[in-house]
């Protein structure tokens, strides 16, 4: 089976900071992969360099067998490529179905219309409360953003990705700065993700993530340490030096 | 704000010059009109794109200058100088977009007020076309289905139906699909991207579409003063229609109108007791962005709000 | 040969003037990230203010002073009366700077009226000055000196003083500025007085040659854009080159293309812009 995701040998430099060294990643269609690293080791630098926020100075990233690394972010969307952020990037003025709407609009020709309501409009309407329901939040669709929690608002970010039918979705640390409750919650919404969705997930919560994934690499300063299947990740001596070192 | 509102508006624009003592006011109605537009125009993308222009002038003197010039110096018909104007300035406007927006901000900002200035200049240096300082007079007003619009109030319900039609465009524009993809872009701009939208495409059409928006009201305004001089085009004038858009309430249907309404109130009828008009609304304007930034629009929400809240 | 060596002397001497409104502007928004568009209305107002001073029966040179004094004193005000409260909010910031500007050009013309009004060189500086057999205007020639006055001084300021290490790094690196301790809401204060004050004397002292007139400010606010566009923002040298660079070419432009020359004004920003948005010297994009 060929990857859906390949990494080759991708460099970064900021000034004279190299902040992506040579990484090499490959991700197969299916598979939960994660991201670790301690802070600092470029693993967002490294989703902006795959969703297309940021140009790579050499190497190549290929979506499905298709050379991206010249793409830009909204290109890399249109071929099925979703990601949400670390810090929350939600419209802040709308309410929650408006987000997901318009997520849903990215792709569709729909979205050229000049005519017609958006707020309206049926078909979008409908996709968009199954997708909220989908991460829980269907009976708050028509609060405004303000309204809700913090916890909620990460399910969103999460729902507004899944509106975009990936194939691959990009995971920046989507547990980040949740209660405990909320934290089960949302590991429970990504376990119950379709496998026809790739993942490859940045996240600190190890005791989640390790459970969730199937492979993970081992980011330090901008290069891939390790890489393989959980055990052998964890097992590897490289890691627990990176990690128990500090 | 419910339609029984709009009605009620409508109502009072339709009957305004039977109300109105004398062709003074209602020449004022429709000068209100005009700046309207201008202020719609603008509000595409001050407003709903998030991108501030400071050059928006420019499009009433391409329009004005082009519509007049056709129509004194070769004498084609209004309907055909229009079309042209407005075509044209719609083109320019497309061509100036794509080197304002390798910009954002501040940068911006500059570049469209320097384009600004670059058509006021022209219209002031190249004399052999423009007139120079003197301008080009001497504009008709085109006679609408036989009416000759030199009428005051035949001129209002003209401007009144151009206005209409504006609005309405507009509205359904923001209110459509590709509007709230324009919002988008001015809330989250990265997440647009990350969503698959084409951020530049899209601020590049809103950039153009203001142009198209703006010389209609360039139109009207060449054929309301049937004059035209570099002044219009100035600097101040940018700045006046930003004034407006800002005060009357960015990124809502009614604010543009409101501003415009302010403003040339403000010029027209308390100038006659105030002198430094100019003064008050450059305090007003200044009390409104430090303590009502969304307008009036918004100010007004806020007192229906608060009436409204059960205590 | 005079021809070049005339234009050339005019294009120092408005190179001079618009750095004392370029410097301003550039270190107020490298600053503060703030786009002054009041600064052109400053301008005007020194020169207004000096203009009352002189026909008070006063010397240029205290007309100057008072300049420096009243339109930094207003600078002033407007920084803590209303830029202060916008911290946080560029746009709303310069927007605010819009209105104050409309207040600024309304009052001066409701104070001073709608003529312009020349102002004449002193008496030890009117004249002219022979120079390889050719007359040059004296006070052109002193517009130059006193400008680069102003410039090293500027520049003594920013790389000799701790002030000025402070205002460096905080136009660099504001966030890293403040978190060592850098007096942010101060330094914020200091500089626009400074800006403002800065503009005020420019004013004054290119009145001999520009006059002072209503639209003024309306004038010179485009073209100390371009300036800093063209020079970078928050740079001292990209305001001095920039200005001498503009002056040249303003100057050349308007005796040789005199209907082009407004026009050929903006193309150098267009084109840095388009090709180096930063600016020749610039140390942050705008």
């Amino acid at each position: 089976m060929s990857p859906i995701l390949e990494v080759s040998d991708l460099s970064k430099s900021f000034g004279g900071l190299k902040v992506t060294k040579g990484v090499n990643l490959t991700v197969n269609p299916g598979e939960r992969h994660l991201l670790i690293g301690p802070n600092g080791a470029g693993k967002t630098t490294l989703f902006n360099l795959i969703a297309g926020d940021l140009a790579s100075d050499s190497g190549s990233i290929k979506l499905n067998g298709k050379n991206i690394t010249k793409l830009t972010t909204a290109k890399r969307a249109q071929l099925d490529l979703a990601r949400t952020y670390q810090i929350l990037t939600l419209f802040g003025k709308d309410n929650l179905i408006s987000n997901v709407k318009l997520a849903l609009l990215g792709k569709m020709s729909l979205r050229w219309k000049c005519w017609g309501a958006f707020l309206t409009e049926c078909a979008l309407d409908e996709k968009a409360l199954d997708i909220l329901e989908k991460v829980g939040l269907g009976p708050k669709a028509n609060l405004p953003l303000e309204q809700t929690s913090y916890g909620e608002k990460r399910r969103l970010e999460i729902a507004m990705a899944l509106a975009q039918n990936p194939t691959i979705l990009l995971l920046d640390e989507p547990l980040a700065g949740l209660s405990t409750e909320e934290r089960e919650t949302i590991t429970t919404l990504l376990q119950g993700i379709n496998r026809n969705i790739t993942i490859l997930m940045i996240e600190h919560d190890m005791a989640v993530a390790l459970a969730f994934a199937d492979r993970v690499t081992l980011l330090h300063y901008g290069e891939v340490i390790t890489s393989g299947t959980r055990q052998e990740v964890v097992n590897d001596p490289r890691t627990k030096e990176i990690y128990l070192g500090h | 704000m419910n339609r029984i509102f709009y009605i009620a508006v409508l109502a009072v624009l339709l009957v305004l010059p039977l109300i109105l003592d004398g062709t003074y006011y209602t020449n004022l109605a429709s000068q209100i009109l005009i700046a309207a537009i201008f202020a719609m125009s603008l509000n595409l993308l001050v407003g709903y794109a998030g991108l501030t222009s400071l050059g928006h002038a420019g499009y009433l003197g391409l329009a004005a200058y082009i519509s007049s010039w056709l129509t004194v110096k070769l004498g084609w018909n209004h309907a055909s100088t229009a079309a042209i104007a407005i075509m044209g300035t719609t083109v320019i406007a497309g061509i100036f977009g794509l080197i304002a927006l390798r910009a954002t901000g501040i940068s911006f900002l500059m570049i469209t007020l320097a384009f600004g200035q670059i058509l006021w200049g022209l219209a002031y240096r190249w004399a052999s076309v423009t007139g120079g300082d003197n301008g080009i007079s001497g504009i008709a007003r085109p006679h609408f289905f036989g009416l000759d619009l030199g009428e005051a109030s035949y001129f209002y319900y003209f401007t009144l139906f151009i206005f209409l039609l504006v609005w309405i465009a507009i509205a359904i524009l923001v209110r459509s699909p590709f509007g709230a993809t324009i919002r988008g872009t001015k809330d989250q701009p990265r997440r647009m991207s990350a969503l698959g939208f084409n951020v530049w495409l899209i601020r590049w059409i809103t950039f153009t579409a203001c142009g198209f928006f703006g010389s209609i009201g360039g139109i009207m305004y060449v054929y309301y003063h049937q004059f035209i001089s570099p002044h219009s085009l100035s600097l101040a004038n940018s700045a006046e229609m930003l004034l407006m858009v800002i005060a009357g309430g960015a990124g809502t249907l009614a604010g543009p109108v409101i501003g415009a309404a302010l403003v040339m109130l403000l010029k027209n009828v308390a100038s006659q007791y105030v002198d430094h008009w100019v003064t008050l609304l450059g305090l007003v304007f200044i009390f409104i962005v430090m303590f009502i930034p969304g307008g009036i629009v918004a100010g007004f929400m806020r007192i229906k709000n608060a009436i409204n809240t059960p205590k | 040969m005079s021809f070049w060596l005339i234009q050339s002397l005019n294009s120092l001497a408005l190179g001079g003037v618009l750095f004392t409104l370029a410097a301003g502007f550039s270190l107020i928004f490298g600053l503060m990230r703030i786009a002054n568009l009041s600064h052109g209305a400053y301008f005007m107002l020194g020169a207004y203010v000096g203009l009352s001073v002189i026909e008070a029966g006063h010397s240029f040179y205290l007309a100057i002073l008072a300049a420096a004094i009243a339109i930094g004193l207003l600078g002033c005000i407007v920084e803590w009366l209303i830029l202060r409260r916008l911290a946080g909010n560029s746009l709303s910031q310069v927007l605010a700077t819009l209105g104050v500007a409309f207040v600024i050009a309304d009052c001066s013309l409701w104070f001073w009226g709608g003529d312009p009004r020349p102002v004449a060189a002193p008496s030890l500086l009117s004249g002219g000055v022979q120079i390889f057999g050719q007359t040059f205007p004296l006070y052109r020639i002193a517009l130059v000196i006193f400008s680069i006055f102003i410039a090293l001084g500027l520049w003594l300021l920013l790389e000799k003083t701790k002030l000025g290490v402070m205002i460096r790094a905080s136009v660099d690196d504001r966030q890293m500025a403040q978190g060592i301790g850098v007096p942010a809401t101060k330094l914020f204060s200091i500089v626009f007085c400074l800006g403002a004050a800065l503009a005020g004397v420019g004013g004054i002292a290119a009145a001999p040659i520009l006059s002072v007139y209503p639209g003024l400010d309306a004038d010179m606010l485009p073209i100390a854009l371009v300036v800093v566009i063209l020079g970078g923002l928050g740079s001292l040298m990209g305001a001095f080159i920039g200005s001498f660079l503009i002056g040249f070419i303003y100057s050349f432009g308007q005796a040789l293309f005199p209907d082009l020359a407004y026009i050929i004004l903006f193309l150098p920003m267009l084109i840095i812009l388009a090709v180096r948005p930063r600016g020749l010297f610039g140390r942050i994009t705008a």
